[in-house]
C-alpha cells in the first residue's frame, strides 16, 4: 500500500496522478465542457479515445525503445495487424470480441517473434531499416488485399461484441468505449511498470547501456530483448484492435511508415524510458496536431491587433495574417527540432528528475 | 523482344535516378554517421529550383545548371544552422530532427511556390523519341537521364578512388577518428560532403522533374526507397549503392511490366492489378530483409 | 478571475469557429488543401466562396458559415475531419469530397452516426449509388461510371475496334473502367491499374501499350497525375501515333500546365465552361475576374452544392430542425444549376447530359475547353435499380 503512495511524494508523481485522474474522469466533466461551449461532449470523447489508444501503442514502443534501446521503425505494423484481424473477422461476420481480440494480440505477438528473431541480430541503423522493411512488407500485403479494399480500406459495420456487455451502437457507445480504452490503458501501464521493475526489466535496461557486461554476467540478453520485443508487439496489436473498433474503418494507412514515425515522436516528446512519458507524448502530439492551427490563429490575431495598435491600417487585413496559420506544420517541425536539440528528456523531464534510469 | 529491351532500359533509367539520390545519402551517412531524412526535401528543392530557373531562363539546361549551385548553397546553410548540431547525437535524434526539417520544407515550398505542382517543360529536342532501332523508339529525355546518371556514377567512382578528397571520404567511412588525426579540417569536410550530397539529391530531383512533375512531398516516398538501397548496398559504399539501385530499379520496373500479366492468368484483372504493384514493392523489402539477415551490414558495408 | 476569463476566451477561439451566434447556417466542406492535389481543393474553395458571395453571404436571412477541412488526400484523415465537423462544429450540411475512397471512409460518420446531410461535390462511388444509397446522401456531380460511359459511347460511335485501358487503382479508377466497358463493345487489348497515388512514372505501362498496338487508349488520372501521364505520353512518342481519349485528365486546372499537349485529346464532362445558361456565364466571368483563371468542373460542382443547399434552406425558411422536410426540399433540386436543368434520380444522383470537350485557345491566347458535342442526354447512372429508395 505504501508503495502505491510513494509516487505522490514528488511533483513528478503528483502530476502523473493528476493527468491520469483528468483522463479518467473526462466522461464526467465532458458535459460541463460542452455546456461551457469549449468542446462538444461527443467530439471530446472521440478525440480523447484516439489519444488513449495511441498512448497504449506508444507505451508499448517505449518498453523496447525507452527501456531496451531498441529503435523499431516499424512499430505501427502491429496496429495494422491488430486492426486487420478485427476488420477481416468482422467482414466475415465474426464479431465476437472474445475471439477477435485474442486473435489480434496473438497474431501481433507471433509476428513480433518472427521478425524479432531475425532482426535483433543486426545493430544500429541496420536494425531501424530491417524493422521498417518488415513493416513495409505487411503494409503492401494490406495494399494488395483486394477483397478487403486494398488501398481504399474497409469499413467495419459492427464493432466487437463482448456478449452484450458493451453497447456497440447508439448514443452510449462513445462513452462506454472511452471508459474501456482508459481501463485498458491503466492495465497496460500497470503491466509495464511491473515488467521494468522486475529482474527482467533490470536486465533489459542493463543490456541497453552495456550489453557486453550483461552477457559477461551470464545474462541471455538476446532472449530478454526478444521477449520485450514480443510483449511490445502484443500490446501494440491490442491497441490496433481497439483503434479499428474506434474508427470502424481499417486501411493500410494504419501501418504506414509515417505512423511508426509518429509513435517514435510521441515517445521522445513525452520522455523516453519514463512510465508516463508516452502518455504525455500522445496527448501533446495529437492535441497539437488538432489544435495548433487554431492556436496559431489566436496568436496571429493578437499579433495583428498589436501591430494594428501601433501602425493603424498599415498592419493590413487580419484575413491575410490568418492565412499564415495554414502553414502550421512549420511550427510543428520547429517544435520537434527544438525538443530534440534542447529538451532531450521530453515533457516528463520538465516535472523533475526521474528516480532512476 | 523489343519490349523486353525497352523495359530493361526503363529499369536502368529508374535505377540510375535512384542511384543519384542514394549516393548523396550514403556519403553523408557513411562519413558523418548522420541519418538525414531531409535528403528527400533537398531532392524536392532541386526540382523546384529547376522549375523556377527554367521558367526564368526559358531553357531547361540553363535552369538545371543554375539549380545545382542553388542547392549547394541551401545544403550548406542547412548544415550550418541545424545539421551541425546533430553530429554528436544518436541516430534517433537525427531521425526526429530531420523529420522536423521535412515538415518545415514541405510547408515552406507551399508558401513560396503555392500548392500547385509545376511541370518542367522540355526543349523540343528532348521531348520526342529517338529510334534506337527502326522499331524501337525510346524517349530522348529518358535516354539523357541514363547518360547523365552513368556519367555521374563514373565521376563519383573516380572521386572516391582516385583523389585525395576521396581518400578522406573513404577514411571517414571506415574510421572517423582517423581523419581528425590526419590533421584534416573535419568541420569543413563535413560541410563539403553535405553540400555534395545536396547537389546529388537536387540533380536527381531536377532530372525526375520533367518525368513526374514537381510537387510538394515528392521526395518523401522515394526517400524510403533510397534508404533501402543504401542499406542493401552497405552504408557508405558508393559501389554498393550503385548495384543496389540497379537491382531495385529492375525489380520495380519488371515487376510492373510482367507481373500483372502473369497474375492475370489465374486472378481477375482487378485483383491482379492490385496485387502486382504490391508484390513488386514487397519484393524490394523482402530483398532488403534477406540481405540483412544474411549480411547484417549490407552487401558492401564497411561497419555496423 | 480576469485571467481565467482571458484563458477561456482564448480556448473558445481555438476550439470553436468564429462566434456568429446560433443563427448561422453551418456548412462543412471537406477537400484536399495540402499536398500535390491541393490545386483541386483551392479551386473548389474559391467556387464555394464565390457562391457565398453571390448569395450575399446569407441563406434565408441567416449568415452562412463555411468550415473548410483538409482531408490531406487520405481516407482516415478525411474521416476524422468529417467526425469533427459533425460532432464538434455541429454543421447542418457537409459538402466537398474529391476522392471516392475518402468519401467511402467518411460516409457512415456523417450520414448515419451524425444524421447530417452530405452533398458530394465530386466523388461518386458505385456502392453509394447502389446498395449503400442513403436518404442523407446527395450528389451534385455524377456517379463515377457515367463520364467514362459517355466516352465509351463516343469511342464506340467513332468505330474504334481495339482499345487499351489505363487507370488509377482506387475506388474511382475501377469504376471508371467499368463505365467505359459498359458502352464500348470492341476489343480490350490491355488493361492496367497503376498504384495510387504513389506511381507517377508510367514508362513500363507505356512500353506495354506500344507493344499491344491498340487503335486508341482510354485513360483516367485526375489532377497532377493526369499532367504526368500526358507529358510522358508525348515524350514516348505515343501522342502522334495512338489517339488518346480521357476522363478527368484535361480540365481548367491541368490545362495551364499541359498547354499544347492537350490539343487534340478529347474528354467527357457533365459541365464545360462554355455552357450557354445565364448563371454559368456569370459564374465563369466572375471567377475569371477574381482569380485570373478559368474555374474547373470541380469548382462548378462545388458552386452547385452551395446553391442546392441555399434552395433548400430558403424553402424551409431557415428552420433546419425538421430534417425530413430539409431532405425533401434538397431532393426537389429547385435551384439554378450551372448545368441548366437539374433533377435527381431515385438514388439522389443527378440526371444530366454528358458532353464531349476539346481544347482550344481563347481570345487572350489562353488554353481553355469548348463543348463539341453531346455524348449522352439526360443520362441516369446504372446503379439506381440497386438502390431501395424511391
Amino acid at each position: 500500500m505504501t508503495e502505491l503512495l510513494t509516487p505522490f511524494a514528488t511533483w513528478r508523481g503528483r502530476i502523473a496522478a493528476l493527468v491520469l485522474v483528468l483522463l479518467g474522469l473526462l466522461p464526467l466533466y465532458a458535459p460541463w465542457l460542452d455546456a461551457a461551449g469549449i468542446i462538444s461532449q461527443k467530439f471530446a470523447l472521440t478525440l480523447m479515445t484516439r489519444v488513449l489508444i495511441l498512448a497504449i501503442a506508444a507505451i508499448s514502443l517505449n518498453l523496447i525503445l525507452g527501456y531496451g534501446g531498441i529503435v523499431s521503425f516499424g512499430h505501427a505494423v502491429y496496429i495494422g495487424l491488430g486492426g486487420y484481424a478485427v476488420g477481416i473477422m468482422a467482414h466475415h461476420g465474426v464479431t465476437n470480441g472474445f475471439l477477435q481480440f485474442p486473435v489480434a494480440i496473438g497474431l501481433s505477438a507471433l509476428f513480433a517473434l518472427a521478425i524479432g528473431a531475425l532482426s535483433l541480430r543486426t545493430r544500429g541503423v541496420y536494425f531501424i531499416m530491417i524493422t521498417l522493411a518488415f513493416a513495409q512488407l505487411v503494409y503492401y500485403v494490406g495494399v494488395g488485399l483486394e477483397p478487403y479494399g486494398g488501398d481504399d480500406g474497409l469499413t467495419i459495420n459492427r464493432r466487437s461484441d463482448f456478449a452484450g456487455l458493451l453497447p456497440t451502437r447508439g448514443p452510449d457507445k462513445t462513452t462506454a468505449f472511452y471508459v474501456v480504452s482508459f481501463v485498458v490503458l491503466l492495465l497496460v501501464l500497470g503491466l509495464v511498470h511491473r515488467l521494468v521493475n522486475s529482474r527482467f526489466g533490470m536486465a533489459l535496461r542493463g543490456a541497453k547501456s552495456n550489453e557486453q557486461r550483461m552477457q559477461a554476467l551470464g545474462m541471455p540478453t538476446f532472449r530478454y530483448r526478444l521477449t520485450a520485443f514480443v510483449i511490445a508487439g502484443a500490446i501494440c496489436g491490442l491497441a490496433g484492435a481497439l483503434l479499428a473498433n474506434h474508427t470502424e474503418f481499417i486501411s493500410p494507412a494504419m501501418m504506414h511508415w509515417t505512423r511508426s514515425g509518429d509513435l517514435i515522436v510521441m515517445v521522445v516528446l513525452g520522455g523516453m524510458g519514463s512510465l508516463l512519458g508516452p502518455v504525455y507524448g500522445a496527448v501533446a502530439f495529437l492535441l497539437l496536431e488538432e489544435f495548433l492551427p487554431g492556436l496559431l490563429k489566436v496568436v496571429l490575431t493578437w499579433l495583428h491587433d498589436g501591430v494594428a495598435a501601433v501602425l493603424g491600417p498599415g498592419a493590413g487585413a487580419l484575413e491575410s495574417w490568418l492565412r499564415l496559420a495554414e502553414y502550421w506544420q512549420i511550427a510543428l517541425g520547429a517544435i520537434l527540432i527544438l525538443v530534440v536539440l534542447y529538451a532531450r528528456g521530453g515533457i516528463d523531464s520538465l516535472f523533475g528528475r526521474p528516480r532512476h534510469g | 523482344m523489343t519490349l523486353l529491351i525497352e523495359q530493361t532500359l526503363n529499369g536502368i533509367q529508374l535505377g540510375l535516378l535512384m542511384f543519384l539520390l542514394a549516393a548523396g545519402l550514403t556519403l553523408v551517412f557513411g562519413i558523418m554517421d548522420l541519418v538525414n531524412l531531409a535528403h528527400g526535401s533537398l531532392y524536392m528543392f532541386g526540382a523546384y529550383f529547376c522549375a523556377s530557373f527554367t521558367a526564368w531562363t526559358d531553357s531547361f539546361v540553363l535552369g538545371a545548371l543554375l539549380a545545382l549551385p542553388a542547392a549547394l548553397l541551401l545544403g550548406v546553410v542547412v548544415e550550418i544552422v541545424v545539421v551541425r548540431k546533430l553530429y554528436r547525437r544518436d541516430h534517433l535524434d537525427h531521425v526526429l530532427a530531420t523529420f522536423g526539417l521535412i515538415l518545415i520544407a514541405n510547408d515552406l515550398v507551399r508558401a513560396v511556390w503555392g500548392p500547385d505542382g509545376r511541370r518542367i517543360p522540355l526543349p523540343a529536342w528532348l521531348n520526342q523519341p529517338i529510334y534506337l532501332t527502326p522499331d524501337l523508339p525510346y524517349p530522348t529525355y529518358r535516354f539523357a537521364v541514363i547518360v547523365v546518371g552513368a556519367a555521374v556514377a563514373l565521376f563519383l567512382y573516380w572521386l572516391v578512388t582516385r583523389t585525395r578528397t576521396g581518400m578522406w571520404i573513404r577514411a571517414g567511412a571506415s574510421n572517423r577518428t582517423m581523419i581528425g588525426a590526419l590533421g584534416i579540417n573535419v568541420e569543413a569536410l563535413f560541410t563539403l560532403v553535405f553540400g555534395l550530397g545536396a547537389v546529388l539529391a537536387a540533380l536527381a530531383g531536377l532530372m525526375a522533374g520533367p518525368i513526374v512533375t514537381v510537387s510538394i512531398g515528392m521526395g518523401d516516398n522515394i526517400l524510403i526507397l533510397a534508404f533501402v538501397i543504401i542499406v542493401i548496398g552497405g552504408i557508405g559504399s558508393i559501389k554498393g549503392a550503385f548495384i543496389a539501385a540497379m537491382i531495385v530499379g529492375m525489380i520495380d520496373t519488371l515487376g510492373r511490366a510482367l507481373l500483372p500479366d502473369l497474375l492475370k492468368s489465374f486472378l481477375s484483372v482487378t485483383a491482379a492489378n492490385t496485387a502486382a504493384p504490391a508484390l513488386s514493392s514487397m519484393a524490394i523489402y523482402l530483398l532488403m530483409a534477406g540481405v540483412l539477415v544474411w549480411r547484417p551490414t549490407g552487401l558492401f558495408g564497411a561497419r555496423g | 478571475m480576469k485571467s481565467r476569463l482571458f484563458a477561456s476566451a482564448a480556448l473558445l477561439g481555438v476550439l470553436s469557429a468564429p462566434a456568429w451566434g446560433q443563427q448561422s447556417i453551418k456548412i462543412g466542406f471537406v477537400s484536399t488543401y495540402s499536398g500535390p492535389q491541393a490545386s483541386i481543393g483551392q479551386d473548389m474553395r474559391r467556387s464555394v466562396e464565390l457562391a457565398v458571395e453571390h448569395l450575399g453571404g446569407k441563406m434565408a436571412g441567416k449568415p452562412i458559415e463555411v468550415i473548410y477541412e483538409d482531408d490531406q488526400f487520405k481516407p482516415e484523415v478525411g474521416k476524422q475531419k468529417s467526425e469533427k465537423l459533425v460532432q464538434q462544429d455541429k454543421v447542418h450540411f457537409v459538402g466537398g469530397y474529391i476522392w471516392s475512397n475518402v468519401l467511402l471512409a467518411s460516409l457512415k460518420t456523417v450520414t448515419d452516426d451524425g444524421d447530417t446531410i452530405l452533398i458530394s461535390s465530386n466523388a461518386g462511388p458505385s456502392q453509394i449509388a447502389g446498395e449503400l444509397c442513403n436518404p442523407n446522401y446527395f450528389s451534385t456531380s455524377w456517379q463515377n461510371d457515367q463520364t467514362p460511359s459517355a466516352m465509351g459511347q463516343f469511342v464506340q460511335d467513332k468505330g474504334i475496334k481495339k482499345v487499351y485501358l489505363i487507370s488509377a487503382n482506387y475506388a474511382a479508377g475501377k469504376d471508371m473502367l467499368a463505365g467505359f466497358k459498359r458502352y464500348f463493345k470492341g476489343e480490350i487489348v490491355g488493361e492496367d491499374l497503376t498504384k495510387w497515388p504513389d506511381q507517377l512514372d508510367f514508362s513500363a505501362e507505356m512500353s506495354k501499350m506500344r507493344a499491344a498496338k491498340p487503335d486508341a487508349v482510354f485513360t483516367f488520372f485526375p489532377g497532377a497525375h493526369g499532367v504526368q501521364f500526358l507529358s510522358q505520353y508525348a515524350q514516348t512518342g505515343l501522342k502522334g501515333t495512338i489517339p488518346l481519349y480521357t476522363a478527368f485528365v484535361i480540365d481548367a486546372l491541368s490545362l495551364p500546365q499541359l498547354k499544347d499537349l492537350a490539343l487534340g485529346v478529347p474528354g467527357a464532362q457533365s459541365w464545360v465552361n462554355d455552357l450557354p445558361n445565364e448563371q454559368n456565364k456569370k459564374f465563369v466571368a466572375d471567377f475569371k475576374k477574381k482569380h485570373g483563371v478559368y474555374p474547373s468542373f470541380y469548382g462548378a460542382q462545388s458552386y452547385d452544392t452551395i446553391m442546392l443547399i441555399a434552395s433548400a434552406v430558403e424553402a424551409v425558411k431557415g428552420d433546419l430542425s425538421n430534417k425530413d422536410k430539409v431532405r425533401a426540399e434538397v431532393k426537389k433540386a429547385n435551384f439554378k444549376s450551372l448545368r441548366g436543368d437539374f433533377k435527381f434520380n431515385n438514388n439522389q444522383f443527378p440526371i444530366q447530359n454528358f458532353y464531349i470537350q476539346d481544347t482550344v485557345k481563347d481570345a487572350e491566347g489562353n488554353f481553355t475547353l469548348k463543348t463539341v458535342g453531346v455524348a449522352m442526354k439526360d443520362a441516369k447512372d446504372a446503379y439506381g435499380d440497386k438502390c431501395k429508395m424511391k
